[in-house]
């Protein structure tokens, strides 16, 4: 970026005092850590945040509109001395927003198992929804500048990093306007410009080619952080611990998220793990343990690892505590390995939705009847998405060729000698 | 060897005529021709009908039949384990269930998920004496363990001069394409455990092959790997001996006969060449079709002979065509045979794409595409 400190400095001071101009030089600028915030009332800490442009507001405005969260469920820590906040602060349209996102990924998904049902998308489908929070907290708390790395089950995170629902159905149909052109299916969601690494089949892949992620984005030198995502199931193979040993021995920025959701696949993470926590698997790289249900929470811890990589201290593991309320797979029907009075209850206290609605109408940011009208409109838009996506054509014949080397174009392809 | 002293005495004379069919074909291969095809089909069959006790035959598919060599596998040998991933509930595919109820959870048992974890584990139970029948849920996933299995099982007894080995190895594992598998459930891997000596790579074709060779795989004092076809797991129903039978390994079996052309393959593109060749015959062309079983060590002689015979070879898989198993086959039987042969060997096999998602139709080695270079060659 290339300011001087000196004017950074006094900008950022020209900021707290809410007298900056807003406009793309202080968008620039608020891409580094700039503001302090302190809860009122409360003697605490310095919190460090990063905004993306699209978080951007000025404090006073903020100070004006915002309201405190609590995070209830308290981190559980592994070698750090201090964790993130217990509490935050949100806005109206903070809150509306996390709302929307996560409703967004609720209906798409139930839309994805009726068309799944229907033979409308085929192959191996998995379902997020449950998770939402996860993937919304997760973008929220990240800029364009970080890489997300995920496994198969990446829907939601492909929705909260800037996928569109018409890609996102054409490519579950393997229709060509698929944001992989229709070649990858439901694993293999991918977006270039917003770094999201998407989407793979093997489990575990995840955690070493987000180590080489991060080592790119070191080199980069932009304050950016690879966070690369896998599940309980995965934390048992064996490239994981390759790649948390490489990250740490490099000091590599890399912000291992363990979606937690109890069970892979078919088997609960008692049976499969020794140890069934996984933020403290490793004891030379810290982590913490966070309610994966609660977007604030996510939120924060993601601040605070990115905070954590980026003052060069190595890799860190954040394990989110969250549920997933379809099977594994769409031919998992979820129900031979838990109750369905477990995933029941669950829904009734636990789900990510219900929390956001729950503060939205404590605050009278808007009524019930809002929301409902909003959770139509939703509905409209991702069925209206999932009408155009069955109307597009597959991918053209040639499709089947390319891509599988780069200027393949002189490559002779056979299928049989005569 | 500790195998052979736990054995029946029947299973001992079995044993003992497998290995000395063994030396024959050896000699074979250096050129002694005191051998018959007739002498191979009907050593499999009666292999059959001798060792089943009682008469009883039950239509079952595929899968039930690889439960049924399971659960007689594990009464037969009290040291004998079956692991993988889910398998405790029955597995993706249900072909363990039951066997955790009936014979405890401390000898079928769920691992983690973590295939190279998998198969080390398992070499090491074998090395110790123990049958240890290890599933990885979808071939496409055996690739974290590829190294334990190349570097480690296929080469222990080789280079311990015989003093260690790891032959109570079986790797089960369902591989080919399913209809809407995509790139990560449809692969067939088989091309490169073939490449591998001191591997053995065994394919069945249907309920009662499968039960048959997965037994005698699993009884085979070598490590094997024996994939299942997955697309047939449902669909294939059979008539399958109830009793304990085992079908010789590196034996390959004519299930059709002719005298045009020979087409050679393993595994679900059976039930596709077979089709191919019922429409070729409507067009005059009569088709042998050959069923390997064993791909490594592969039985060469029964090809051999039978492309003497016809003097056309056709092999099909659904594996890219570039480096699969056909083009080994096409190579040793032009060596062999390249005086007799009246066309070349022909290959419909995969293309060479990763396994598509939409395109799978077009991917496959289709019966058209079968009976278009079966033509193609017989007209050559």
């Amino acid at each position: 970026m290339g300011w001087p400190r000196s004017i950074v400095g006094a900008l950022q001071r020209l900021n707290q005092r809410g007298l900056a101009e807003r406009g793309d030089l202080f968008l620039s600028i608020s891409r580094e850590y700039t503001l302090q915030r302190s809860v009122p009332g409360e003697r605490h800490g310095y919190i460090l945040r990063s905004f993306g442009a699209n978080a951007y507001r000025s404090e006073a405005q903020e100070r004006k509109s915002s309201i405190p969260v609590e995070i209830p469920v308290p981190y559980q820590l592994h070698k750090l001395s201090e964790g993130p906040p217990q509490h935050t602060q949100t806005t109206q349209d903070e809150l509306m927003k996390y709302y929307r996102d996560m409703a967004l990924i609720r209906r798409m998904e139930i839309t994805a198992d009726i068309l799944f049902k229907s033979q409308q998308i085929r192959g191996f489908c998995h379902l997020y929804d449950g998770q939402e929070a996860v993937a919304v907290g997760l973008v929220e708390a990240l800029t364009d500048d970080d890489s997300i790395i995920t496994a198969y089950r990446d829907h939601g995170l492909y929705l909260a990093r800037g996928g569109t629902l018409f890609e996102c159905f054409s490519e579950l149909m393997g229709k060509r306007t698929g944001c992989s052109g229709g070649k990858g299916g439901s694993m293999h969601l991918y977006n270039v410009k917003k770094r999201f690494y998407g989407g793979w089949g093997i489990v575990g892949t995840s955690a070493p080619l987000g180590a080489g992620l991060s080592f790119a984005h070191k080199y980069l030198n932009k304050k950016s952080v690879a966070v690369a995502i896998y599940g309980d199931g995965a934390a048992n193979q064996g490239q994981i611990y390759e790649a948390k040993n490489l990250a740490a021995l490099w000091d590599l920025p890399l912000i291992l998220l363990v979606e937690n959701n109890h069970f892979g696949m078919g088997t609960a993470e008692w049976r499969a793990s020794k140890q069934i926590t996984f933020y403290d698997r490793v004891h030379y790289i810290p982590g913490l343990k966070i309610d994966g249900m609660d977007v604030f929470a996510v939120r924060e811890a993601i601040c605070y690892a990115k905070e954590h990589c980026m003052s060069g201290k190595g890799p860190i593991v954040v394990e989110c505590d969250t549920y997933r309320y379809h099977g594994h797979s769409m031919s998992d029907p979820g129900s031979t390995y838990r109750t369905h009075d477990e995933i029941k209850g669950i829904r009734q206290e636990r789900d990510p939705i219900n929390h956001v609605r729950k503060l939205i109408l404590k605050e009278g940011f808007a009524t019930a009847d809002d929301l409902k009208s909003m959770d139509k409109e939703i509905r409209k838009e991702v069925e209206e998405a999932a009408a155009k996506a069955k109307e597009a054509p597959q991918p053209a014949k040639d499709a089947l060729f390319a891509h599988i080397y780069k200027n393949d174009a002189a490559l002779q392809f056979h299928g049989f000698v005569r | 060897m500790a195998f052979f002293a736990r054995a029946s005495p029947s299973q001992a004379i079995r044993r003992l005529k497998d290995q000395s069919q063994f030396l024959n074909r050896l000699l074979c291969s250096c050129g002694w021709q005191n051998r018959s095809i007739a002498t191979a089909v009907d050593d499999a069959k009666a292999s059959v009908h001798s060792s089943v006790e009682s008469g009883g035959k039950k239509r079952i598919n595929l899968c039930s039949a690889i439960n049924d060599a399971l659960y007689i596998a594990l009464d037969s040998d009290p040291r004998s384990y079956v692991f993988g991933e889910d398998v405790g509930f029955g597995g993706v595919f249900r072909c363990t269930t039951g066997l955790a109820d009936t014979f405890g959870k401390h000898r079928v048992f769920n691992t983690p998920l973590c295939e190279q974890g998998i198969v080390g584990f398992g070499i090491g139970l074998a090395a110790m004496g123990n049958r240890a029948v290890a599933e990885i849920q979808f071939a496409d996933y055996i690739f974290p363990a590829f190294d334990q299995i190349v570097n480690e099982a296929a080469k222990f007894r080789y280079r311990s001069g015989n003093l260690f080995n790891c032959g109570g190895l079986t790797i089960r594992t369902p591989y080919g394409a399913v209809g809407h598998g995509a790139l990560y459930h449809s692969q067939s891997p088989e091309a490169y455990f073939c490449h591998v000596p001191g591997l053995k790579v065994v394919i069945p074709r249907s309920p009662t092959q499968a039960k048959g060779l997965l037994l005698a795989a699993i009884r085979d004092p070598n490590p094997v790997i024996f994939f299942e076809p997955k697309w047939l797991y449902r669909l294939s129903v059979e008539d399958v001996p109830e009793g304990d039978y085992t079908l010789p390994l590196s034996q390959a079996e004519v299930i059709r006969e002719g005298g045009d052309i020979t087409l050679v393959g393993w595994g679900a593109q059976l039930a596709i060449m077979e089709e191919a060749c019922v429409e070729a015959s409507k067009e005059g062309i009569s088709c042998e079709l050959i069923d390997l079983r064993t791909l490594l060590p592969w039985d060469k002689e029964i090809v051999e002979a039978s492309v003497n015979k016809t003097g056309r070879l056709l092999v099909s898989h659904e594996a890219p065509i570039t480096g699969g198993f056909g083009a080994e086959i096409a190579a040793s039987i032009t060596e062999r045979c390249f005086l007799r042969l009246e066309s070349p060997v022909a290959r419909v096999c995969g293309l060479d794409t990763p396994f598509p998602l939409v395109f799978e139709p077009f991917y496959m080695p289709t019966k058209n595409k079968i009976l278009d270079a079966i033509k193609a060659s017989v007209n050559f």
